[in-house]
């Protein structure tokens, strides 16, 4: 097993066990894992499918708690937030982008990306601003008043992305960004969010199959039976 | 408000669905607001009955007549202020349909005896010095487009004249208006003296007395002094206070109360069933999305609150617009052609509307969103 340390992590995590329990069967996901993320990196988690990595995300992200151990962002330990304070530290803090980019179909693409600004305090027409300038740094001016089932699957991800951004989040989390578009949206999918990485500093974690779209990490970690390692373990 | 146009689209995802529910909805509050207003037609009298007004009529049934001698011995009973006879005319305007109270009164003491029943000075004055003169409420009154110089002929059904003809003619001398919405104005009252000197039978005789007594608190006392009063005789009476009178009027027809309460019970039962399944659809559909709310930051109370906001949105607007419409069918009028006395949805109803409105949306939410709120993220992305 490998330690992962940095100095200066944005993202801590210590000894953490993730435990399921499926009526008798208790299935053990992550094993004491230990890794830390500096501010503004771009890491990639990748490894077989079950291996734990979207689990390792939503434990990052205050989308779920671990069974034991510590998971510390930005100096807080979000594993002991009660509920409606982990919902405002994810609201503040995260962005979330996933595979099948989960927007609203009932809203257009501008109403998706200001969503999570009706949890701020912004008049509407600030958030209305905001969400114009995030669906500009997607390139997705000009679709704003679509709905989602008018966007092709990569301009919905990049509006997935826009979502993500609006609230200017210390931690992008993306869950197979590219795990349902063809080769040219996926690239361009992973030019943006590597543009956010670069320009913005934007600490991002990324779950991906893909070796090619984990090429445009800084980092790329392999997770394999609850244990992370530096290479893919066969 | 900022969430109300999240709400609001949602409820557009299944227009379809949303659409019948919120016309079951609709339909539900227009039976409300019109079965309300027909148990105001019955129940308005009682509401508005005097406190201190008690009914004397015979013991047997208000069918038998009471001697007019009576008055004089029941306004000496202690605690009796003062008291008036009336009697049931029971005549036909034009055609049987035409249904409407007509009552002989000695004019002074009708307005002496109902204060609630507006009458200017000229018309009060009119009807005191026309031996032929009648007056009419407001309701009868527009309902047959009568107006003050009428002479307005009535078909008798039981007082046949001295000269054997049926027909009564009465000069309307004056209109009276209601003090309150629930006062009766679609009575027709003619002067007493009149009609005693021109039936051909029953000369002496009334229908039933109405009694003013000093102090209500002391009503049933003074009920039981005046059929003591007239106990053995002839013709025994009873005494009770007007408002139960007239409610024992109303049960006649059945305990209207209680059908209308039924049938709502009924229709509330079923359309809180097509709420609550719509409800239940939505959240299922949405498990996914909701998830994707809590995982943006929406807390538990934030998703379960836009759901019972969703429900109450569906109600609230469904019960709104058929409460408007209810209003609308029955402002058209009395759905009997004058049988009902009044005929309006009182305020007190609506606000029980919008009681129902709000108990319905959290009846129906309240499941559907104590899903959502515990929903956990983690598990319902993976679904």
């Amino acid at each position: 097993m490998m330690q992962t340390t940095v100095d200066e992590a944005l993202v801590k995590v210590s000894g953490v066990d993730k435990i399921f329990k499926r009526g008798s069967e208790v299935i053990h996901v992550l094993g004491g894992l230990d890794l830390e993320i500096p501010t503004g990196e771009f890491l990639a988690l990748m490894g077989p499918s079950g291996s734990g990595k979207s689990t390792l995300l939503n434990l990052v992200g205050g989308l779920d708690r671990p069974s034991e151990g510590s998971v510390e962002v930005g100096g807080h330990r979000i594993d002991r937030l009660p509920g409606r304070k982990l919902a405002a530290w994810r609201a503040r803090h995260v962005g979330l982008v996933f595979q099948f980019y989960n927007l609203m179909p009932v809203l257009t693409a501008q109403k998706n990306v200001e969503l999570p600004l009706l949890l701020t305090s912004l008049s509407r027409a600030e958030r209305k601003k905001r969400a114009a300038l995030a669906l500009d740094i997607v390139g997705l001016t000009h679709r704003a008043g679509h709905y989602p089932r008018q966007l092709s699957g990569g301009e919905q991800q990049r509006t997935g992305i826009a979502r993500a951004i609006v609230t200017d989040p210390t931690l992008l989390l993306c869950d197979e960004p590219t795990g349902d578009l063809d080769r040219k949206a996926g690239d361009e999918v992973l030019e943006l969010l590597q543009a956010l990485n670069r320009e913005q500093g934007k600490t991002i974690i990324m779950v991906t199959h893909d070796q090619h779209a984990a090429e445009r990490a800084s980092r790329t970690l392999y997770l394999n039976k609850g244990q992370l390692s530096t290479e893919p373990v066969d | 408000m900022k969430y109300l146009y999240l709400i609001l689209s949602n409820l557009k995802r299944k227009k379809m669905r949303t659409g019948l529910t919120f016309l079951s909805v609709l339909v539900a509050f227009v039976l409300f607001g019109y079965l309300t207003a027909i148990r105001q037609a019955f129940v308005a009298g009682v509401e508005v009955a005097g406190a201190d007004r008690l009914i004397v009529r015979h013991k047997i049934s208000i069918i038998q007549s009471l001697p007019q001698a009576y008055e004089s011995r029941i306004e000496q009973i202690e605690g009796v202020d003062n008291a008036a006879h009336a009697s049931w005319f029971g005549g036909i305007y034009q055609e049987p349909r035409n249904f409407f109270a007509q009552l002989p009164m000695v004019p002074e003491e009708l307005f002496d005896m109902f204060p609630e029943y507006l009458i200017s000075d000229e018309h009060k004055k009119a009807f005191l010095e026309t031996r032929s003169g009648a007056i009419a409420g407001r309701g009868v009154a527009e309902r047959f487009g009568w107006k003050v110089g009428d002479r307005i002929p009535i078909q008798a059904t039981v007082w046949s004249k001295k000269d054997g003809g049926r027909t009564w003619e009465f000069d309307l001398v004056g209109i009276y208006d209601g003090e309150q919405k629930g006062t009766d104005t679609s009575q027709f009252f003619f002067r007493y003296d009149f009609f005693d000197e021109s039936r051909a039978f029953g000369q002496g005789r009334v229908g039933w007395y109405t009694v003013r007594v000093s102090e209500p608190e002391r009503a049933a006392e003074i009920a039981a002094a005046i059929d003591a009063a007239f106990a053995n005789s002839p013709a025994e009476t009873k005494a009770e206070p007007e408002g139960a009178f007239i409610q024992g009027f109303a049960n006649q027809v059945g305990n209207i109360g209680f059908i209308i309460m039924s049938i709502m019970t009924a229709v509330f039962f079923t359309i809180l069933l097509v709420t609550g399944n719509t409800m239940a659809y939505t959240v299922r559909e949405r498990t996914a999305e909701l998830a994707v709310l809590k995982a943006l930051g929406f807390t538990d109370r934030g998703v379960l609150g836009l759901v019972l906001g969703e429900s109450l949105v569906l109600t609230a607007v469904g019960g709104t617009i058929g409460m408007v419409l209810a209003w609308m069918l029955v402002s058209l009028g009395d759905p009997t052609r004058g049988s009902f006395p009044v005929f309006y949805i009182p305020i007190r109803d609506l606000l029980v509307a919008s009681l129902l409105m709000v108990a319905m949306a959290l009846i129906a939410g309240i499941i559907p969103a104590r899903q959502a709120q515990k929903l956990q993220i983690a598990d319902a992305l993976r679904r």
